[in-house]
């Protein structure tokens, strides 16, 4: 486990909860979240590698895309939680997605990388497309078609009639400082939000 | 002979084997409200059974199966068990590690008692009076071999197709007897697609002349264009439209039209090929009794149609797995069978596979295939 964010967001989730994990990878925060909270649950992956790893692990892992896959296999209100981990931005219909989430579940956790960082803005004044640590493919190879910024992504759940619980805004070493604190839509380069509907 | 032997130990193969057979002295009730008394189960065992015999693994078959899931009867035989590409050294099912048990199942034609064997009550051949056995009643008579063979709790059972059927009833009908069920290319229930194609084949082989009701053994006469037709059928159906493409195209047998009603094309005269060997080594009723298990089961029936609540009191751990092509087994019916142990909250993990050989591919070696298999059983012990 050497992703920070991973460690925030167990903080998140309570103890024997159930968990849906939306793009669950090779399963390595289920597998944290197994350990360390106790939790059971499914993740969804289309990549069928992640799936191996995931079952080598002995984690519950449904191949398909959870943009079709949520509204065929989970009933409404059926996990505590469900969690998207930098993926968002690759989805076809984010406000989509952020609506199945609170559907499936009592809270949503969401994780993206924010286009309004200081150096993305920089980037882009200087008449180029960002790319960084958090954003490193160039424009035309990249799976993130639908990038925002914190301020877009709040604006979205008031529009959806969605409240933000908690939200954690991070630079690309997973670590908080006073600046982001300040100004976190310009020095944030990571951002984590738990939230529910209405 | 030496040399094919050691190729095919080299290939991780369990070498060879020799089937056995059980007497089972116990009435069995059956579905149809029949009682089978004392009855014979053929069966294959593959690795050695530990200690705690806690290493035991059940492979069920599908239709046109039987006992012989792996390594060869003797150095001439030409292929391997059915389920080689999975079970040895090695292997998925890796019997280093594990004691491997394949059995005939009732009512098959491989030495298991079924319609070509005597009925002991009157001398005669069963035939068509064998009554007509459902996957429950399979799983209740393989309950039966694991208690002679001393296995209390399977830690894995397992099967294609029909056989997946199997593995699912195992964890319905025995939940603390089962801790794992391996579920590929199969359904909770068939289709009315499904069910018709059966029908098809079932009637190809009843309106055969040489049936004669089931008793063709006392005509010394096999329905073989019958059970052709029916084993022709299925085969179409268990292959993908791509994977024939591929295989034959349009090629010409002999590079011209005979502008007859002879073999033209070179997948005529595979299917011919294959109905011919088909038709020498299975039995017609068999062939009857098999589709029509498959037809029946759907352990939903007894919960209203709620599979979720069939699932309610199962154990063991589930892996699902589907392949892309497959339409006779299509992945929707396996979504079914997911979304419901979801539904149970039941621990299941599913894969569907990329592959353009249809429903055949739960039969090949398909490398993500083997690894999703490989990666959920080494978790088992």
């Amino acid at each position: 486990m050497n992703r920070k964010d991973f460690k925030i967001i167990a903080e998140w989730i309570q103890k024997d909860s159930t968990v849906l994990d939306l793009g669950c990878g090779d399963s390595t925060l289920l597998d944290y979240l197994v350990s360390n909270k106790n939790i059971s649950g499914y993740g969804f992956e289309k990549d069928i590698d992640e799936v191996q790893e995931s079952i080598k692990k002995n984690i519950n892992v449904i191949q398909s895309d959870f943009n079709t896959g949520l509204a065929e296999y989970i009933d409404s209100n059926f996990f505590d939680y469900s969690i998207m981990t930098q993926a968002l931005q690759e989805n076809k219909n984010p406000d989509h997605i952020i609506l199945e989430m609170v559907r499936v579940s009592r809270e949503g956790i969401i994780t993206f990388p924010n286009m309004g960082f200081w150096k993305n803005r920089l980037q882009l004044g200087l008449g180029r497309m960002p790319i960084s640590k958090s954003l490193p493919n160039q424009w035309f190879d990249t799976p993130n078609i639908h990038l925002c910024t914190l301020n877009d992504f709040e604006k979205l759940c008031e529009d959806l009639k969605i409240t933000i619980l908690e939200k954690k805004v991070l630079n690309n070493r997973y670590s908080s400082n006073l600046l982001l604190k300040i100004l976190p839509n310009f020095f944030g380069e990571i951002a984590l939000y738990r939230f529910k509907k209405y | 002979m030496v040399i094919i032997m050691q190729n095919k130990l080299k290939d991780n193969s369990v070498g060879i084997v020799l089937p056995k057979t059980v007497e089972i002295k116990y009435g069995l009730q059956l579905d149809c409200g029949k009682n089978l008394e004392n009855f014979s189960l053929t069966y294959e065992t593959y690795g050695e059974l530990n200690s705690k015999k806690d290493n035991a693994i059940l492979i069920c078959h599908a239709l046109s199966g039987d006992h012989h899931a792996a390594g060869y009867h003797s150095v001439a035989d030409k292929k391997p068990g059915w389920w080689d590409s999975c079970i040895g050294p090695g292997k998925p099912f890796d019997t280093n590690k594990f004691f491997v048990v394949s059995l005939n199942n009732l009512g098959g034609c491989k030495g298991s008692t079924g319609p070509n064997t005597v009925d002991k009550k009157t001398g005669n051949e069963f035939g068509p009076d064998f009554p007509i056995i459902t996957v429950n009643d399979w799983v209740n008579s393989q309950k039966l071999l694991a208690d002679y063979l001393e296995i209390d709790t399977w830690a894995c059972v397992a099967g294609g197709s029909l056989g997946g059927m199997q593995a699912l009833q195992w964890a319905i009908s025995y939940p603390s007897k089962i801790k794992n069920s391996i579920v590929v290319a199969s359904a909770a229930k068939l289709s009315a697609q499904n069910i018709a194609f059966n029908e098809v084949a079932r009637q190809a082989i009843i309106t055969d002349p040489d049936f004669h009701d089931g008793r063709y053994n006392n005509f010394g006469v096999v329905p073989k264009r019958g059970l052709s037709i029916a084993r022709m059928l299925g085969h179409i159906t268990y292959l993908s439209d791509d994977s024939m493409r591929q295989k034959f195209g349009r090629d010409l047998r002999e590079g011209k039209l005979h502008f007859g009603y002879d073999v033209d094309f070179q997948v005529e005269s595979y299917l011919r090929y294959q109905a011919q060997a088909f038709v020498e080594r299975f039995d017609a009723n068999t062939y009857l009794l098999m589709t029509k298990a498959l037809d029946y089961f759907d352990p939903a029936k007894e919960y209203n149609g709620d599979l979720s609540i069939a699932f309610e009191n199962t154990q063991s751990r589930f892996l699902v797995v589907s392949f892309t092509s497959d339409w006779r087994f299509s992945s929707s019916k396996s979504h079914e069978i997911v979304k419901s142990l979801v539904k149970a909250r039941k621990n299941v993990s599913y894969s569907e596979i990329e592959s353009n050989n249809g429903h055949d591919a739960f039969l090949m070696p398909i490398p993500n295939y083997l690894g999703v298999l490989k990666n959920f059983i080494d978790n088992i012990l």
